[in-house]
């Protein structure tokens, strides 16, 4: 099962790959995982999403746990979530795509950020598998460019994760 | 500046004064010139120059394990540093607590291609338990004190520092923080009291009951407790190789040594029994085998760790107990201490069980007359020593038989590579262990392999004067490879015999040592008297014992079998 797993970290160089050499040397999954420091900029805030069976899913929890830098570990499939994941795609706008493209940007609540003759850089977030949709949609030869953050998750209402 | 006012390098040395660090095993190097310069002005530990970094990290993990202490090594950047990483890896598999300080070329010089650069931090990551890269000369004291802190504490392990080497010149303020506190750092020591009570029911409740101990508990220090308490239940108790010393082999309750060359009663009545207690012990491969076929037989599983992520990793524990193995023992010998404990009664039918079990005599072996049986030769080094040896040992078939022919009633004694299975280890093991007991008499237990890949370090022994025995079992074959392509490739021996070997006699005695070559079962008793004998007391002696060539370890679990699947030596 897909898990989004968010960990709070010391914001030291190297920090970022233990987290990431763990997944690897232990053979864990990685879809996405993204990092920024937090407010606090002693902290940096990882969302990691991974998939496995739950015994897995409980292995990563504690060999998360166990990084020194790791100051704190939530698995955010553990109660209720909000997942927002920002693409940017650049797709053709020539006369036989513009409209279409202007059309399904709307539907899909996204953006026209760059403007070319030939082509629309369009911003959309929305869960990871919204921006799947969106993919699948469009006519793929339209599609010029795409770049994805991976997905971004906190807790609904009073989950916090906080030092 | 103050007056107060030291270099790097004496900051370190400082650090290690204060930590009341007795030795450092190390290999001096341009990166580490400062350090070593700041080594030569204190006389508080004593430096052990080995010949290869490899040997100064294992030296310094014996000292650890024959100890309880944190082992030091110094090593110096690049090549230094590699050459450290199986000693490092080695003791991360075994969560012995260490520092290693690594020399790194200087700030301004990293990540340029310099001369004897590597990346050390990203190189060990994966085998330490944490790792810093000092950039600042203020931060050498915290960092020092968080590496042994973090060392020796929770579930220890190595931990390595990297000074680059403009740091170690540069001179700052000398002060040695008296505390240390890591937010993202705490490990659980006292167990959860509920889990406790319930798994004490467990077990007097059990008809079947069976204890299974691991390192943890030589590493906890919690062998008193752990004997105190099996002794009180009076359950039937077997240990993993890393756990040997931990209960007193002596004892009527130890059942021998479990896993792939366990002995037939432990093997079995870890699959037969009802409820099972581990503590401070990980269900690896070579121990319970294959995990499917250990669960077959359905029993309640009880397990102690300081480790959460040990817990439920290869086998579901229903009772999980994360905490120090002496702060739960402890607690469960209190709460026996309360109540009125009965005897057992289903003990007595379970014993009369075991008994069966036992009398299969699995380690029987047959002696010879002309040729030399390696089991033969530990079980006379047993008697020889009463027991009482510090054994050290190398990787392979020489490790299984000391393990199974020299039963050890006190933890700490016995001093091997268990999760990493490094070759190589059993001469620098047994530097570091007479050193930490220069007293005691020291045995390194190897093969003529094993011991070929630190055998420089005679010349470390010869520098240090390490009266070590050295009992080399020499069958002219890696002798496990050699086993396992008799048993499962068809006696096809790639690559497994030893062609070429050193007159092990005339090397010893290069070396400044004592050699003896011994090739008659009936001199076996009579060398092993002389080499610990009061003449030979100061001096180092390499027993090369020429063994029969075809000797198994017996009884084997095949890999990926279950624990009653065993090959037992007459079946073949």
């Amino acid at each position: 099962m897909r898990h989004i797993i968010s960990l709070l970290m010391e914001n030291e160089s190297g920090a970022l790959s233990r987290v990431s050499g763990l997944f690897s040397a232990r053979g864990y999954n990685i879809e996405s995982l993204t990092v920024a420091p937090t407010e606090d900029p002693t902290l940096s805030r990882m969302t990691i999403v991974t998939s496995g069976s739950d015994e897995i899913i409980e292995q990563i929890i504690k060999q998360l746990n166990k990084l020194i830098d790791v100051v704190k570990v939530l698995d955010l499939n553990d109660g209720r979530f909000i997942e927002r994941e920002l693409m940017i795609v650049k797709v053709k706008a020539n006369a036989q795509y513009r409209d279409e493209m202007k059309r399904m940007c709307d539907i899909f609540r996204g953006r026209i950020i760059d403007v070319s003759d030939s082509s629309f850089t369009i911003e959309i977030t929305g869960s990871s598998s919204k921006l799947d949709a969106y993919l699948e949609s469009i006519d793929k030869a339209a599609i010029l460019e795409t770049v994805r953050t991976g997905a971004s998750g906190i807790g609904r209402g009073d989950r916090i994760l906080k030092v | 500046m103050g007056s107060n006012y030291i270099s790097g390098a004496e900051i370190v040395i400082r650090c290690l004064h204060e930590e009341k660090v007795k030795f450092v095993f190390g290999y001096p190097g341009g990166a580490v010139l400062n350090i070593y310069d700041a080594v030569f002005q204190q006389n508080k530990f004593k430096h052990v120059l080995v010949r290869h970094e490899q040997a100064a990290v294992h030296a310094a993990d014996a000292y650890s394990r024959s100890t309880g202490k944190v082992g030091v090594a110094l090593v110096t950047s690049g090549p230094g540093a590699t050459n450290a990483v199986t000693g490092i890896a080695t003791a991360y598999m075994d969560s012995i607590p260490m520092v290693i300080i690594s020399g790194q070329v200087p700030t301004y010089a990293i990540g340029q291609d310099a001369f004897q650069e590597c990346d050390t931090v990203g190189i060990t990551r994966p085998c330490v338990k944490h790792n810093f890269l000092v950039k600042d000369i203020k931060d050498i004291a915290s960092t020092m004190k968080k590496a042994f802190y973090v060392a020796a504490s929770g579930r220890p392990g190595p931990v390595l520092v990297d000074i680059p080497k403009d740091i170690t010149a540069e001179k700052y303020e000398f002060s040695y923080p008296k505390t240390v506190h890591l937010r993202s750092y705490n490990p659980i020591i006292k167990g959860h009291s509920g889990q406790i009570k319930k798994a004490l029911l467990l077990l007097l409740g059990a008809k079947r009951p069976m204890i299974y101990s691991g390192g943890g508990v030589v590493l906890g220090d919690a062998s008193n407790q752990l004997t105190k308490f099996v002794r009180t239940i009076g359950a039937p108790i077997t240990s993993t190789l890393m756990g040997l010393g931990g209960f007193p082999a002596s004892d009527k309750q130890f059942l021998g040594m479990l896993g792939m060359h366990g002995t037939y009663e432990a093997n079995m009545a870890m699959q037969e029994c009802d409820v099972l207690l581990a503590v401070g012990a990980r269900f690896d491969d070579r121990v319970i085998g294959n995990p499917e076929h250990f669960l077959s037989k359905p029993k309640t599983i009880i397990h102690i760790d300081i480790d959460p992520s040990s817990i439920s990793k290869r086998v579901k524990i229903d009772v999980p107990i994360v905490g120090d193995v002496i702060s739960v023992l402890t607690e469960l010998n209190d709460l026996l201490s309360k109540e009125k404990i009965k005897q057992n009664p289903s003990l007595k039918s379970w014993f009369k069980e075991i008994d069966q079990w036992r009398s299969m005599n699995c380690l029987n072996f047959k002696n010879d007359k002309k040729l030399i049986k390696p089991q033969f030769v530990i079980q006379t080094l047993h008697k020889i020593t009463k027991g009482d040896a510090f054994i050290t040992s190398d990787v392979g078939q020489h490790q299984m038989w000391a393990a199974q022919y020299y039963p050890f009633d006190k933890p700490r004694r016995w001093i091997n590579s268990g999760g990493l299975g490094t070759m190589g280890v059993g001469l620098p093991y047994a530097m570091g262990t007479q050193l930490a007991h220069p007293d005691a008499k020291v045995a390194c237990v190897t093969g003529e392999a094993s011991i070929q890949m630190c055998i420089q370090e005679l010349s470390t022994c010869k520098q240090f004067h390490l009266p070590i025995k050295i009992i080399n079992l020499n069958n002219r074959y890696m002798g496990m490879v050699r086993q396992w392509q008799e048993f499962f490739y068809g006696n096809r021996y790639a690559e497994s015999y030893m062609e070429a070997l050193p007159d092990f006699v005339k090397l010893a005695e290069s070396y400044g040592h004592v050699g003896m070559k011994i090739e008659k079962p009936s001199d076996v008793e009579p060398a092993l008297k002389e080499a610990f004998s009061s003449k030979l007391k100061e001096r180092l002696v390499f027993m090369d014992f020429i063994t029969d060539q075809k000797e198994n370890v017996f009884p084997m679990v095949p890999n990926g079998k279950g624990l009653s699947e065993m090959i037992i030596a007459e079946d073949l």
